[in-house]
């Protein structure tokens, strides 16, 4: 099918079978290898991406759905300065080996964009579909709480 | 980052270099490969434990639409054997098949959709064989053998470690107590499955770009298994998704290098499902451990008595070293006058056992660590004080015989762990559970020895090059599964050149480009390459001052000090840019090369040469006491661990962040270890195939780790630093387990502490 949708702000016409699931689209089709796959099943969040602003699961999704949708990923997610976020994963070591890295960051901005000040606990709770191997959370929580209040979180 | 021009002391914060890339989701893992023209590989795979292959046809499966090779062990024309130490292991099955999910056939495709048609069309005719699934099995006489060239059967490895005579030494003791523990298997799940991509490059040379620790070794393997001259093929690294000791060693390079030898010239990709990665690759080693202590009236440990028994699975995968490390840790940090330590490693027709962080040591140190506290209670004596009273200090002789002459700060981690307020207020937080609730709090002692053991050189080769420009490249001779050792070196280079993190850049393990320093383990990565590192600095160092001499005879070399991107002459302030100094040099004296190779303990210990080889003794330690405050729901059996604290002799700090995160993942992962993480196998088969039933830590359920350093100087590391990447998990399974049983006044002997073992355990107790 054809598929219309606007990926990190650019609009794009897309022939795929209307099964295809978008973490492939992204990766394969358009050449995106910052959305990870990790367990192909909806288990881990290495694939999240945001469509409309809301975290998915993009190897859970096909093409069809996205028909008409605004995609970020985490290529365009941040332009010439990273994103608040990003620069707190940095700074506090939040990151190790960073194939969760992608996922872990979408995650906290639709995070952020709900709860703009989440303790460690809500923290905690809104990450907890997405795995991380390596570092045990603890740095990635306080990445996230350290961007909270910060009035850029926003990604719009 | 910030700041990133001026030079950061080793010893203060530095923001990862690797952060930048990856937080953007540009850094390109071997999963990201995707050549021009590439064309995916898929695996057929045994779906017996154990049988001999009788016939492969591959008829229909060429005739799917879309395929482009279907591949037979026929079509190697190498050794077809890969495995570290042993090469045992088919690149595709010959004679027979040792596993469910042992590969048999490989085809190539144009799409991944192509293969699914095209792997269900290989037709391989088996003769089923007996199976044994068990190690105790696996040794009874008249057992189905799995190697038949192997003259001692199904065992891989027996070997002992003994000192003094423990018949008398046991008579001798007041109270003896014995345990045997059954440990789970392992999965590493890294989040990044085993993937690669491979071509045959113009020259004729096989180039694979792979998610492994051990580039260079393993360019020697394809080569063999595969039937090239060593030149021919080259391994890149860049940096993997996690290994945690899971990609020490061939997993798809041998498929990818094959596949890539018969695609007519296309390069060729492979990526494991996680299913398929579940059934494939190594798992930590399950086994039993049966420990037995003894003590005197006064609480001296005086005898020990402890029998290793592992499961390899289907191929070696350096059980040997596996089990020797293991036995080579089995009497902990303690003095003990009487030893006797046997290890076994069996093969079974189970999935294949390896390397993974702590290689063997968590599993003798959860046995040991658990009968150490039940001992404690025998004789009445508080836990914590009973280790303190036995631990080794710096000259002591442990256990095994082996001389702490390096060192050495176990006494001081647990005095650490006796003044923290969560052991001095654990009474009052015990008593003050709320209904329905039960409280503990448990501590154990762990200790991991570095590098390779006495006999495997434990070398680094490291290459630093002046650039053009003034900056400067390092090319790593280690790969950086997740773990921050590359970045370091730009940190330990940066401090040497006095040059920011910004004046440098790195090349990942390219087996054609950097020079082999060997694998990515054994907490040996940044305490090798750093050292071979800071030769090769002062190296360049030098030569750098010898050029400005040249160019400048009024200087006084005494004078001179690097800055940043320059050599400052510090009476006049004049200063020569460091791009004007690389005109100078010829190309190959901007490169600066230097090898490291890890000082040996010499001590000669009774032991048998294998037992040597494969490990013992080491010479330099880390050390950690671990305490862990958990809740058990009396009604759910379910365990959750309220605080947790690590006090950890890792030399000295090179970079607290760093060191914080090796900490905290090592010990999360040892809470999944010991909680949730359950591999199940049934007559070989592999029930958990997925992350719904195989239950990884989330950060829900674990808690913020406290972590205090013990910073001994460690006068064989770089800059007095030991490495850090396994000691975290080495003592998580005693240290809940001790916690949980004084919560529910039961010990539980195996692991994982899932909530039926809980509340059957509580069901005993009432």
């Amino acid at each position: 099918m054809k598929i219309r949708c606007v990926i990190n702000g650019k609009p794009v016409d897309l022939e795929a079978a209307s099964d295809r699931r978008v973490i492939d689209l992204l990766r394969e089709n358009l050449g995106l290898c910052g959305t990870k796959e990790a367990c192909g099943s909806g288990e881990c969040g290495a694939c999240t991406i945001l469509v409309d602003g809301v975290s998915r699961l993009s190897c859970l999704m096909v093409a069809a759905q996205i028909e008409g949708k605004e995609i970020v990923t985490i290529e365009g997610f941040s332009s010439d300065h990273l994103h608040p976020i990003q620069e707190a994963f940095i700074t506090k070591g939040a990151i190790q080996c960073g194939f969760c890295t992608p996922g872990m960051v979408l995650a906290t901005a639709d995070l952020l964009k709900r709860n703009p000040a989440p303790n460690r606990n809500e923290i905690r709770k809104a990450l907890s579909g997405n795995i991380c191997r390596c570092t045990g959370y603890q740095k990635i929580v306080d990445a996230v709480e350290s961007v909270k209040g910060n009035q850029e979180y926003d990604h719009e | 980052m910030k700041n990133g021009a001026l030079p950061v002391a080793i010893g203060s914060d530095l923001t990862r270099a690797d952060g930048y890339a990856k937080v953007t989701g540009r850094e390109r893992y071997a999963a990201d490969e995707y050549p021009p023209g590439f064309v995916y590989a898929g695996v057929v795979r045994s779906p017996h434990p154990h049988a001999r292959i009788l016939s492969v046809d591959t008829a229909d499966a060429r005739a799917c639409p879309g395929v482009i090779a279907v591949l037979t062990s026929k079509d190697i024309t190498g050794t077809n054997r890969v495995g570290v130490p042993d090469m045992d292991q088919p690149v595709l099955g010959d004679t027979r098949v040792r596993f469910i999910g042992d590969p048999v056939v490989l085809v190539l495709a144009e799409t991944k959709e192509d293969l699914t048609p095209a792997l269900a069309g290989v037709r391989v005719a088996y003769e089923p064989l007996p199976a044994v699934f068990d190690p105790e099995s696996a040794l009874r006489e008249g057992a189905s053998v799995l190697h038949e060239n192997r003259s001692e059967g199904n065992l891989l490895f027996s070997g002992v470690i003994a000192k003094g005579d423990t018949k008398s030494g046991f008579s001798a003791c007041t109270v003896v107590r014995e345990g045997v523990f059954t440990l789970q298997r392992q999965e590493h799940a890294y989040l990044e499955t085993e993937a690669g991509a491979a071509r045959v490059d113009e020259n004729g040379v096989l180039e694979m770009t792979v998610s492994t620790q051990s580039p260079f070794r393993d360019a020697r393997e394809i080569a063999m298994a595969l039937g090239l001259p060593d030149e021919k093929v080259r391994v890149i690294a860049p940096y993997l998704g996690g290994g945690f000791g899971g990609k020490d060693g061939i997993t798809v390079q041998g498929l990818l290098g094959l596949g890539a030898l018969h695609s007519g010239g296309r390069p060729v990709k492979i990526w494991n499902t996680r299913e398929e990665s579940f059934i494939s690759s190594t798992k930590r080693h399950p086994g039993k451990v049966s420990m037995k202590l003894g003590c005197l009236q006064d609480g001296t440990l005086h005898a020990l008595e402890c029998r290793v028994v592992f499961d390899t699975g289907a191929y070696a995968g350096m059980g040997a070293p596996i089990a020797v490390y293991a036995m080579g840790h089995a009497s902990g940090v303690y003095r003990i006058p009487h030893t006797r330590v046997e290890g076994l490693n069996v093969y079974t027709n189970n999935p294949i056992s390896g390397a993974f962080r702590g290689f063997g040591i968590p599993q003798v140190i959860a046995a040991l660590e658990q009968v150490v506290d039940m001992l404690a209670e025998s004789i009445g004596m508080d836990p914590l004080e009973f280790r303190l009273k036995n631990a080794v200090r710096e000259g002591d002789e442990t256990g095994l015989g082996v001389r702490m002459t390096y060192s050495t700060g176990i006494i001081a981690c647990i005095e650490q762990v006796r003044n923290h307020p969560l052991w001095t207020g654990r009474d009052a937080w015990i008593q003050e559970a709320p209904v329905y609730k039960r409280r503990g709090v448990g501590i154990a002692t762990g200790v991991l020895g570095i590098g390779y053991g006495p006999v495997i050189p434990d070398i680094a080769r490291a290459k630093l090059e002046l650039l053009a420009d003034g900056r400067f490249r390092i090319y790593a001779g280690v790969a950086d599964m997740g773990q921050g050792n590359n970045p370091t070196t730009i940190h330990i280079a940066g401090d040497i050149l006095c040059q920011g993190p910004d004046r440098f850049e790195l090349v990942q393990p390219d087996t054609f480009r950097c020079l082999n320093s060997s694998s990515s383990s054994a907490s040996r990565t940044t305490y090798t390459y750093g050292n071979a590192l800071i030769l090769a600095a002062g190296i360049l160092k030098e030569r750098i001052l010898d050029v400005v001499i040249q160019q400048h005879p009024e200087f006084n070399r005494e004078n001179l000090t690097l800055v940043s991107g320059s050599i400052l002459h510090t009476p006049d302030g004049k200063v020569v840019a460091l791009s004007t100094i690389a005109e100078t040099l010829q190309g190959p004296d901007r490169i600066a090369t230097a090898t490291w190779t890890a000082p040996v303990n010499q001590q000669p210990l009774p032991v048998t040469p294998e037992v040597k080889t494969w490990g013992f003794p080491h010479l330099a330690y880390t050390f950690t006491t671990h305490l862990a405050r958990v809740e058990i729901d009396e009604l759910t059996g379910a365990v959750s661990i309220d605080a947790y604290l690590s006090c950890t002799d890792a030399g000295r700090i090179l970079n607290p962040p760093v060191y914080e995160q090796q900490i905290q993942g090592g010990i999360i992962q040892g809470m999944g270890y010991a909680l949730w993480e359950d591999f199940q196998v049934r007559e070989g088969a592999v029930m958990t195939k997925n992350l719904s039933t195989y239950i990884l830590p989330t950060s829900m359920d674990v808690p913020d780790i406290q972590s205090v350093p013990v910073e001994t100087y460690e006068k064989s590391g770089p800059f007095g630093m030991k490495g850090v990447g396994e000691i975290g998990i080495i003592a998580t399974i005693p240290c809940i387990s001790n916690a949980v049983t004084m919560a529910i006044g039961q010990r539980i002997f195996e692991t994982p502490l899932i909530p039926e073992r809980v509340l059957l355990a509580l069901r005993r107790a009432s």
